[in-house]
């Protein structure tokens, strides 16, 4: 019995000490961390990548676009997927700890949609009645032409750049209303605004099944869907790039795959998926 | 042979002796390993304290962070928006990043509520019928199949709350929320049972034969022996299984982190959502920059939930210790 | 009040802690049902052995059945030594008055009831922030974190030392189940104390440290907390080749294919199927060490 014991104990000291002297096999894959709107897009490329490039390893995590920003500053990731821009502060962290300043690639367009249920009479918002729904302000549809139930609020967690992008265009910088439910993914949320007759909720366009999205009317007073040639034209207020942040410029296994993502090949991709091209 | 030569002494040849002290050494050497592998469960509990609180230190230490974030801003009102009154929110990502302990501190004790409401009367009851009514051979069935209850994964008890129990509750009693600390407490009360359950079945037990014995030759019915003798007898351990089962409650994760809706609303409405402190910690952790004022907030969030559950654990323990002594000076 | 109407609160009450026994078992009947209903269907020998595709709404879920599996491997080689050679000092060395002996019993106990979640914290604080930057510094070159980061090492050590409580306990268990008289005449024929464990005591309890062993790797292939930030991940296209590799488990899976998931309608049979092998899996470890610990009480109570 202690032999058995002993032995095992020897074995795994071995491995242990072996890796530490090879070379780590991992280094060879590119990681991909970061936002939850770009995941399933950000997987569909590694797939398509790794099977047209055999050898290539690409290894993706959500988590939202917190997370992969602040993964690029640990250094935990080559590449971070962000829905958000890079705060000056975030960019100082990097600049501090490896002496290069993060370089910025815009991958694709994504329109944030508001979800409602499909029973929800609404069809339209102003950019001013959503500040006002999500602050906590408006608490009843009624007040915004709806039928007379309170509103059920669901958000992201604030580790999304959804998320942030949200509180900064619309909200203003102000806070969610602390009734508003988090939830940790963007079909977490859809999910819930489906089941729920009085729910709304945001998110990337692509995520939209099952649930009806209302058309948003900006500055212009011209209400409009997310759809490809209103976010591409701008005409949606609610229209943003999607990055890919990553220390320094990009080279070697990082910058092939961003290149690949980037070509015709890799932007087909991206409107399979439910987003719109760069271009 | 070996002891006969050893007792020879004098008469003996010397090698026996020389072997005899080499097998001491070995026998102290094989100790001291022994010991010292024991103290490894010392080291793990330290250490766990102070990496812990060593990422909340900062809080303290660091003016930076100090600027961000203190412990009055933690856990006093504040005014949130201009022109309206001082309250407590949990926004720690933004412009001006908020960081009041309340509405965590709230919603982790609504959902212990719940739990505990349901998990402590149940768990308790079903140890009492399985300990003093059930025939045994149902009771051979019964403690292993609510043993496995407790083999449950959280994370699957968190996904049937969210998926099963949200909308059956919902149905029935029409919440505006679909994820409220009713579904939340209601999942973890399925993760708390069985640990009443096992804890209270095993002080019932304990209880001497000769206590039951006594009272039913004394004309007691099953029932009032149950409760007028057993239950009173075993109370310390019962209760002890209470506490533990309210520090489980207090740091279940996965089950509330599914199934709660994590909003931060500091009320006392058990309908709404809650946002509990383990589950701001799983939820959060993955985004922060480590060595910032998020960080060091998480942790200490860390270093209350591990100070919680060592004083309730400090508490059972000592109630199961009085039982003990209750226990002992009767006869078996 | 009379003895009939006495009897009859009596059995109002037998009926009531019944009902409550009852509740628990239905509760944990209906999720069984609920999840082999909705898992069945989609369950098959390529789930098993496939890798997820399509973004997880189609393919198997091999690599988190590997990856728990190794992980749990990793786990019990860590945790099997330090556990049964704490309970042997407990029981076999401490003298009964010891006040080491009472620490490190508090310890543990303490250890038990520590949330899941503050051993992650633990996790990142200890074995990533010190002992893995600390390893950097020495072998790395400066800037590059290769031990610092989220990996099977570090979280397989996390769940270590949250299960040594258990092996703790249910070694102490078996050891107590050898009978008094097997030691005391080992003793008696000259042999060391060490001889006697070695030889008489330890494959004795054998069954009872298996059971801790297999408790262990049931709450191991089910703890998600702990390793959330210390090594696990939602897709990786390889399967962990060295200990500083990420790996995929089981308990995420079904978290992440719950809330995550991009397709939610898609994805459905999917997470039920992984709940289901997730239940099964578990299930079936703890029914062999509840049977293994059935009979080694009954051989106990037996023997003494």
């Amino acid at each position: 019995m202690k032999r058995i014991r002993l032995s095992l104990g020897a074995a795994g000291l071995l491995a242990v000490a072996a890796c530490l002297v090879a070379p780590a096999a991992a280094s060879a894959a590119v990681t991909v961390k970061g936002s939850d709107t770009m995941v399933i897009l950000s997987q569909r490329w590694a797939e398509t990548y790794m099977k047209k490039n055999a050898g290539k390893k690409i290894q993706v995590t959500g988590g939202g676009s917190g997370t992969g920003i602040a993964a690029l500053v640990n250094g935990t990731t080559d590449v971070a997927n962000s829905s958000r821009a890079i705060k000056a502060d975030e960019s100082a962290k990097v600049r501090d700890r490896f002496n290069v300043l993060p370089v910025e690639t815009a991958v694709a367009r994504d329109g944030v949609a508001l979800y409602v249920n499909e029973a929800n009479p609404i069809a339209q918002l102003t950019v001013a009645q959503l500040r006002a729904i999500f602050l906590g302000d408006v608490t009843n549809w009624k007040e915004v032409g709806g039928a007379d139930s309170p509103i059920v609020l669901y958000s992201r967690e604030n580790s999304s750049g959804t998320y942030v992008f949200f509180k900064e265009n619309v909200l203003g910088g102000e806070d969610f209303a602390a009734s508003a439910q988090t939830l940790p993914g963007t079909a977490a949320v859809v999910n819930a605004v489906a089941k729920e007759r009085y729910g709304i909720g945001y998110g990337g366009a692509a995520y939209a099944k099952g649930v009806k999205e209302v058309k948003i009317a900006g500055k212009d007073g011209q209400a409009w869907l997310p759809s490809a040639e209103n976010v591409k034209s701008g005409k949606y207020p609610l229209s943003r790039p999607l990055f890919m942040y990553t220390r320094a410029t990009p080279a070697g296994e990082a910058k092939q795959f961003i290149d690949w993502c980037l070509s015709p090949e890799g932007q087909a991709i991206v409107t399979q998926v439910g987003y719109f091209p760069i271009k | 042979m070996k002891a006969i030569e050893a007792a020879g002494g004098a008469g003996a040849p010397r090698t026996p002796r020389a072997a005899m002290r080499r097998r001491q050494v070995r026998e102290g050497l094989i100790e001291a390993v022994v010991t010292l592998v024991a103290l490894t469960g010392i080291a793990a509990v330290v250490l766990i304290f102070v990496f812990v609180a060593r990422e909340a230190i900062p809080l303290f230490t660091d003016p930076e962070i100090a600027k961000e974030v203190d412990l009055g801003r933690m856990f006093l009102p504040r005014v949130t928006r201009a022109g309206r009154p001082p309250g407590f929110i949990w926004q720690p990502v933004g412009a001006i990043p908020k960081y009041s302990m309340i509405p965590l501190l709230l919603g982790t004790l609504k959902v212990t509520i719940v739990a505990m409401a349901v998990a402590a009367p149940a768990g308790v009851a079903a140890a009492l019928f399985t300990s003093e009514f059930a025939p045994p051979r149902l009771k051979e069935v019964l403690k292993p199949t609510i043993e496995l209850l407790a083999g449950i994964p959280s994370v699957v008890l968190g996904f049937f709350a969210l998926m099963v129990m949200a909308t059956w509750l919902q149905t029935a009693f029409g919440f505006s929320f679909r994820l409220n600390a009713v579904v939340a407490g209601l999942g973890l009360a399925l993760t708390i049972v069985p640990v009443v359950f096992t804890v209270s079945e095993d002080a019932l037990a304990a209880v001497p034969r000769s206590y039951r014995e006594a009272s039913l030759a004394l004309g007691a019915t099953r029932w009032e022996t149950a409760f007028r003798v057993v239950l009173p007898a075993a109370a310390p351990g019962v209760l002890a299984a209470i506490v533990l089962g309210f520090g489980r409650a207090i740091g279940e994760t996965m089950i509330v982190l599914m199934a709660s809706g994590n909003a931060a609303i500091t009320s006392w409405s058990f309908g709404e959502s809650v946002r509990t402190l383990p589950a701001t910690i799983a939820a959060e952790m993955g985004e922060v920059v480590v060595g910032g004022a998020h960080y060091a907030v998480l942790f200490f969030i860390g270093v209350e939930l591990f100070v919680f559950t060592f004083v309730l654990n400090g508490l059972a323990a000592w109630s199961v210790r009085r039982l003990v002594r209750r226990m002992s000076g009767a006869a078996a | 009040m009379s003895v009939r109407s006495r009897k009859a609160v009596g059995g109002g009450f037998a009926l009531l802690t019944g009902a409550a026994a009852a509740l628990v078992v239905l509760m944990l009947a209906v999720i069984l049902l609920d999840v082999a209903r909705g898992g069945a269907g989609r369950l098959s020998w390529e789930f098993l052995t496939a890798a997820p595709s399509e973004g997880m709404t189609a393919g198997g879920i091999f690599p988190a059945i590997y990856g728990t599996a190794v992980m749990t491997l990793v786990m019990t080689v860590a945790v099997m030594p330090v556990g049964v050679m704490t309970a042997i000092y407990l029981h076999e060395y401490a003298p009964p008055t010891s006040r080491l002996a009472a620490a490190v019993r508090v310890a543990v106990t303490n250890l038990a009831g520590v949330p899941s979640i503050v051993f992650g914290l633990f996790g990142l604080g200890f074995f990533i922030q010190f002992v893995g930057r600390g390893l950097d510094r020495v072998f790395s070159e400066p800037g590059t974190l290769r031990f610092g980061q989220p990996a099977l090492l570090w979280a397989s050590l996390t769940l270590a030392i949250l299960t040594l409580p258990v092996v703790i306990v249910a070694t102490e268990e078996a050891l107590r189940a050898v009978p008094r008289d097997h030691r005391d005449a080992s003793l008696a024929l000259g042999a060391t104390r060490s001889q006697t464990l070695a030889r008489v005591v330890l494959p004795g309890a054998l069954p009872g440290i298996l059971t801790g062993a297999i408790l262990a790797v049931a709450r191991g292939a089910g703890e998600v907390a702990p390793i959330l930030f210390t090594g696990v991940a939602y897709f990786l296209p390889d399967l962990p080749t060295s200990p500083f590799s990420q790996f995929m488990h089981l308990g995420y899976h079904t978290y992440v294919l719950a809330t995550q998931s991009p397709d939610v309608e898609a994805t459905r049979p999917l997470l039920y199927a992984t709940v289901l092998v997730l239940l099964l899996l578990t299930f079936a470890l703890n029914l062999v060490a509840i049977a293994i610990r059935t009979r080694t009480r009954r051989r106990a109570a037996a023997g003494h």
